[in-house]
């Protein structure tokens, strides 16, 4: 299929900010919220981990199954043709949501991961060589430390770190001393899932420009929360997760500069990334197909649609700033807990409240908020080296979504009183 | 709070707060670490044997309520026990937080361990009781790599 220009966004009518009658609203949107434990709907703070899905995405779902389900890019029959659209649709919406110049500059993947591994592969393997540099920086998860020392252990390329401060936020003076010739690629995440830190990516991606250095952001926790354009942070390569932003598992993006896409090599060999095969020569597909063999997750992505629709008709803008007044009373009330240490205190920070007690364990503290029914995450977050950072074994943390108010807040803030009466 | 009653029984609270026989122990026969990649907990067991004889033993390190507690009480237990008579603590402590949760427990043969009892409503933490034992057991074999529950 063509790639498809889109004409520029429309610039969307202000919307008043979310009130709690539409955030009452938005809740019964998504059916699992209203899971019941003790007499009361359970409380979901671990959106960082997961989030949940609207209605309409399960609903897409299903629709796909019981009246679309078919092979895509395949058939001349009609379900083969709806689906096809149906995917093509969804990548579409996603390019919108991402600002990204072309529709075959997005490639599903499985996730966010996958996407960093593609980059690790077919970008770092055919340009990484030994003496070269990959920079990361310490509050990475694990998805975007590990395939780097994957990759540098075979080439023997080094992986670089760039530390923060106390409070969570980048030292971008040492950034900037890093940034060496041998530097080959920067890959740093959009938002911290462990401290909720938002980086400043569109000066990390100047920088590394300015230096003739590739840059890959992990977007997997930004993309549930902002407004997003890749085109403004200018960065080569994006990551991002479907079940993160309300879609379905199993499904995510690759946004990559379709300059830089097309001088890679494929991730994977097999059908649908292939032009012709004869056993002498294998002639692959253009942008997107070629990084997408296989069959795809194929109702993923149009659930990943469905979701992208949804967050439309509330509008980013809004979730962000709702979020962030959220974020700031959340912060008050944990703030004011005696022998509660929040881990994660930059300026600019999305909607995630990681945080330690005297007198308590993380795990402790996870068992004692599940019996009070709030759902919260005990643990390293898939990110070790920035939990020994710093000198802690785990934290309890708490993250928002927009379906998430005040009450529940309150109630995490009382479930926590609860954990010091066992504890203190 | 029901189970969670249950789970953090006062005794498994005294010693998380006041946990016995918890210090480094210089002179150890041997010492061993056990850790827990998924939740962090991370201890020391020193051991100072005798022959087979537990003359003296310890901990030391950091990890939630339970697998704290579950140390400490497995140290005022086993000094002075032998070898043979730790492993066979061991091999009931573990029928009993892996048994099912229905199963009526033998208060007198689980004696202080009884209070351990409540992890077998909660799986993720049957890890958090046996860390400490798997430990000390390496160590009576003397093994010396790290001990992890994964």
């Amino acid at each position: 299929m063509a790639t498809v220009t889109p004409s520029a966004p429309a610039t969307p009518p202000r919307r008043p900010p979310l009130s709690a009658v539409e955030i009452a609203r938005i809740r019964d949107d998504f059916p699992v919220l209203h899971v019941r434990r003790h007499g009361k709907d359970l409380i979901y703070l671990d959106n960082a981990a997961t989030s949940q899905k609207p209605r309409s995405v399960i609903e897409t779902e299903r629709h796909y199954y019981e009246a679309q389900n078919s092979n895509v890019h395949r058939g001349m029959h009609y379900l083969s043709e709806i689906a096809t659209s149906a995917y093509e649709d969804a990548r579409m919406k996603m390019q919108r949501f991402l600002r990204a110049p072309l529709s075959c500059e997005i490639i599903f993947t499985r996730g966010t991961t996958e996407a960093i591994n593609l980059i690790a592969h077919s970008y770092g393997r055919p340009n990484i060589r030994e003496g070269d540099e990959i920079l990361i920086s310490a509050m990475e998860h694990h998805s975007n430390i590990v395939p780097w020392q994957m990759l540098c252990e075979e080439t023997g390329a080094k992986l670089r770190v760039v530390p923060i401060t106390d409070s969570g936020e980048l030292i971008m003076e040492e950034y900037e001393k890093l940034l060496s010739p041998r530097v080959k690629l920067v890959s740093m995440a959009h938002v911290s899932n462990a401290l909720g830190t938002i980086n400043p990516v569109k000066e990390i991606t100047a920088m590394a420009h300015q230096h003739g250095i590739p840059v890959l952001i992990d977007g997997a926790q930004a993309a549930p929360h902002m407004v997003l354009n890749v085109q403004d942070i200018g960065c080569d390569f994006y990551a991002c997760s479907g079940h993160k932003m309300f879609g379905p598992t199993g499904i995510g993006v690759l946004y990559g500069r379709a300059e830089m896409l097309n001088r890679m090599p494929p991730f994977m060999g097999g059908g649908d990334m292939i032009l012709s095969v004869t056993f002498d020569k294998t002639i692959y597909n253009g942008l997107p197909y070629k990084f997408e063999a296989g069959t795809p997750n194929i109702a993923g992505v149009i659930g990943l649609g469905a979701a992208v629709d949804y967050l439309d008709s509330i509008g980013m803008d809004r979730i962000a700033a709702y979020e962030h007044e959220l974020t700031q009373y959340g912060t008050q009330l944990l703030q004011s807990i005696s022998g509660l240490h929040i881990v994660g205190t930059a300026r600019e920070k999305a909607g995630v409240l990681s945080f330690t007690m005297d007198t308590a364990h993380a795990h402790d503290i996870g068992q004692i908020l599940s019996e009070q029914g709030v759902a919260i995450r005990a643990g390293h977050h898939c990110a070790q080296p920035l939990m020994q950072r710093f000198g802690i074994a785990a934290t309890a943390r708490a993250s928002l979504a927009f379906y998430n108010s005040r009450e529940d807040l309150d109630a995490l803030s009382a479930a926590i009183g609860k954990v010091k009466e066992v504890f203190d | 709070m029901g189970a969670n009653r249950a789970l953090y029984e006062q005794v498994i609270l005294e010693h998380n707060k006041k946990p016995r026989n918890f210090r480094e122990m210089p002179d150890a026969t041997s010492k061993i670490e056990g850790f827990n990649p998924l939740c962090g907990d991370h201890f020391m067991i020193y051991l100072k044997m005798n022959g087979e004889v537990i003359d003296d033993i310890s901990f030391a390190g950091s990890g939630c309520a339970i697998s704290k507690s579950s140390a400490s009480v497995m140290t005022t237990l086993l000094k002075g026990k032998t070898r043979s008579e730790a492993e066979a603590l061991f091999a009931s402590f573990h029928q009993m937080v892996t048994s099912s949760p229905d199963t009526v427990i033998d208060e007198e043969k689980a004696g202080r361990l009884a209070v351990f009892a409540g992890v077998r409503e909660f799986p993720v933490r049957i890890k958090c009781a046996t860390l400490a034992w798997h430990t000390l057991l390496s160590a009576l074999d003397g093994k010396n790599s790290t001990v992890s529950t994964e």
